[in-house]
Formats: structure tokens, sequence, C-alpha cells
């Protein structure tokens, strides 16, 4: 268990060495997100409307940019040996690389996410449950996008194949995120979509650190 | 520290990429010895150490320590086994101190051995100094004192002399004796002659491979 959490430090105190790494991806988060009212036009009616999918999806897409580092670079300067040659499980520790990744990249991506989501003229009433829906839907982003970090290790362009992997693997937690968030706008609960999300979460849970575990060990080979 | 400790390999076979790298490999060193793998490149000495490490299954064969086979428990394997590949692993932006200090925690050790694992390599002057500026031997010496920081009985060493001076050369031999004295074992592949004339040689590549 030590193990995990020096390696969660280890990650947390690289990118905070590495400030430029976040820097950008906030930066890409809300350049993308700012892109739509030049699309699609600036009336608060009609962005009110797409502004949760937006700031969805332009969240997620931020994840995917951080994801993509998440195990090549260790392959890359060989810590990926020394981390498959340590006692601990190599479940537990690709878990907490993604802990990691989580507090490094979508805990800055929530705490903007409102700003981005006034940008858009969200409404009120969806503020709140935005903010829920990113805390319960973001920790499963992460670990499905582990699995997709895992197992394009080891290809070229392992970029592009990590969106092609994760991006499907992604859509029930964007439906259950975004109509959570319509919900409470229409001043229903939300509380039926909450679950679902935390469910999809958790399962994530149980199925990444092994998927995880066995593509990285076959990186290793 | 580790009593009557010994690691032999059985009718060992490597198959990489489909073609057949070594078999029908044999050896074994007890408590205190030291193997040296010998061969031309691409012989398969890398190759051995991983699989001694358990980063690749063997084809056919066996790796046994005190008789029983390493596959059969791979976690009490990777406790006992420290593996200095050929890259350094080091992050630029830690400091040499941290990168000494996590690999003993990620070990699951206690991280108390840092002043002596910096000072066996002589790196106590950059302890603070991040690995984004030290030399290709320094950085090779860091790679090293990870062996002292998180102790092991078994150091798989792949071409440990690779990048370093005559001092530093010297101080690893300092290290592997220390470490022998204690009962560990060292497997090393390496073109350098290491003091101790009592080593078991392994040259690779001498059995034609079908």
């Amino acid at each position: 268990m030590n193990a995990a959490f020096a390696l969660i430090a280890r990650d947390v105190r690289l990118a905070w060495r590495h400030p430029n790494e976040i820097a950008t991806i906030l930066a890409f988060f809300v350049i993308a997100a700012s892109l739509f009212p030049f699309g699609i036009g600036p009336e608060p009616q009609i962005l009110a409307r797409v502004a949760i999918g937006i700031v969805w999806v332009t969240a997620l897409l931020a994840c995917l940019m951080s994801l993509d580092r998440l195990f090549q670079a260790e392959v890359e300067d060989g810590s990926l040996d020394l981390l498959v040659t340590a006692p601990a499980p190599l479940e537990l520790l690709a878990l907490a690389k993604v802990v990691a990744q989580w507090i490094t990249t979508a805990l800055p991506l929530i705490v903007i996410s409102p700003i981005v989501a006034t940008m858009l003229h969200l409404p009120a009433d969806g503020y709140a449950t935005l903010l829920l829906t990113l805390v319960l839907g973001t920790p499963g982003l992460s670990l499905f996008g582990g699995i997709g970090a895992a197992l394009s290790v080891n290809a070229r362009r392992g970029g592009a194949l990590l969106a092609l992997i994760v991006l499907p693997l992604t859509v029930p937690i964007l439906i259950f995120a975004v109509a959570a968030v319509d919900a409470a706008i229409a001043g229903l609960s939300p509380r039926p979509h909450l679950f679902l999300l935390a469910g999809l979460s958790v399962f994530a849970l149980t199925i990444a650190p092994f998927a995880m575990a066995a593509s990285l060990r076959q990186a290793a080979e | 520290m580790i009593g009557r400790a010994s690691f032999e390999a059985h009718d060992l076979a490597c198959l990489r990429g489909g073609r057949i790298v070594f078999r029908q490999l044999e050896f074994r060193v007890d408590a205190g010895g030291l193997l040296v793998l010998r061969g031309a490149n691409g012989a398969g000495k890398s190759s051995l150490l991983r699989m001694m490490a358990g980063l690749i299954g063997p084809a056919h064969g066996a790796l046994l320590w005190n008789g029983d086979d390493i596959a059969d428990d791979p976690d009490a394997h990777r406790a006992r086994t420290s593996y200095a590949g050929h890259s350094d692993a080091l992050k630029p932006a830690l400091t040499v101190a941290e990168h000494l200090s996590f690999h003993a925690k990620l070990r699951g050790q206690a991280a108390d051995k840092i002043a002596a694992a910096l000072d066996a390599f002589a790196l106590t002057k950059f302890a603070d100094l991040p690995a984004r500026l030290l030399s290709q031997g320094q950085r090779k010496r860091v790679a090293l004192a990870r062996l002292i920081a998180a102790p092991a009985p078994l150091w798989l060493l792949d071409e440990p002399t690779n990048g370093l001076d005559a001092d530093s050369t010297a101080r690893l031999e300092t290290a592997i004796a220390a470490h022998r004295e204690t009962g560990g074992i060292v497997v090393a592949a390496t073109h350098l002659d290491f003091a101790g004339a009592d080593a078991v040689t392994l040259t690779l590549g001498e059995r034609k491979a079908a």
C-alpha cells in the first residue's frame, strides 16, 4: 500500500515540477469550449441548451491529452521495468498512476469547469449538479483512459489509438452526466443519473486495475 | 542475511519473436556467488536477465530459487530480486535523493539507507541535483545506488559498468563484494573482468540454435 502512495506522491511531484503540462491542458479546455459560441452563434438560449454537453466533451478530450503519457513515459525511460519487478502488486501500482493522473488533471479541470460553464450560459440550477457529475464521472474516465493508455503503450501513434479505445468506453459516462444536469435544470431529481454515473466509475474501478496490469506486463516483455 | 540460498536454471530456453535465443541452459549459483554472463551481442544476456527478473517467462525449463520454481511464487521472487537494466529509469525533474527514496518505498522498504547508497557511489554531493543535470556516468551510478537503497538478495545487473569511469567501476566492485559477503547472489552481464576469481562464467551463444 505504501508503494502505491509513494507512486502517487512521485507523480504529483513530477506534475508540480512540470506545471506547463497541466497549464496546456487547462488552456485547451477553455479554448476548445470557447470555440463553440463562434461555431453555433452567441444566442444565450442555444448555448444554454448545449452548454453541459460542451463542458463534458471538452473536459473529456482534455483528460485524454494527459492519458497519452501516463504509461508511455514509464516505458520510454525504463521505469516500467522497476514497477513491474517491484514487490507490490502491479494492479495497485497501475491504479496509483491513475489516481495521480486524476489528481493532477481531472481535479484542476473540475475546478475551472464553472468558469467554462458560465462562458456558455449554463443555467444557474445546473452548476451544483455539473460539479457532482464531474466528481463522480471523471474517475471512471481516468480509469477507462488508463486501460487505453496501457493497451496503446507500445503502439506508434499511441495517442490516436488511445482515443479510439477510450472514447467509445466513455459514452455511457457522457450520457448519464449530461442527463443528470439536464434533469437538475428541468427541476427534476438528478439522483438516478448520478447513481448510475457513480456505478459506472465503480465498474471501471473493478476492471481497470487488472486490465492495465495485464497489458503492462505484456508491454514489459 | 539470506542463509543458504541457491539460484539455478534447468534446461532453460528463451524464445523471442519466434527465434530461439538460447536453449538447454543450465547454471547454478549459491549464496555469495557471482555469475558473469558473457556472449556476443544478441546472444541473449539481456533476455536471460529479464527472465531471471520475471519480466519474461521461459519458453521451456525453469529458474529455481532454493529448488522452487520462481514462477510458482512471483510475488516472493520480485521481493528478493533487484533488477538494474539497460535504462537508468530516471525522471529528469526528480533529484537523486528523491529517486532513491522513491525506489526504497516502491519496494516496500524504509528509506533509511539513502545516505549509504549515495555514499557507496559517491553521489552525496549530487543528492539534491535533478537528474536532468547529471552526466551519463552519474545517471548510471544513481541506477546502481538503487541496489543499496532497497536491498534484495538477488542482484541482476545488465551491463552495469556501461558509462562508468575507473573509480565508479571500483565502487561497483566494492558494492558487489559487500553484497556477496552477506550471502547475496549477483548475476551480471558484462565484458569487464570483475574482481573475484571465484565468479562462475556462463557464455551464451556457444550452443548452436536449431
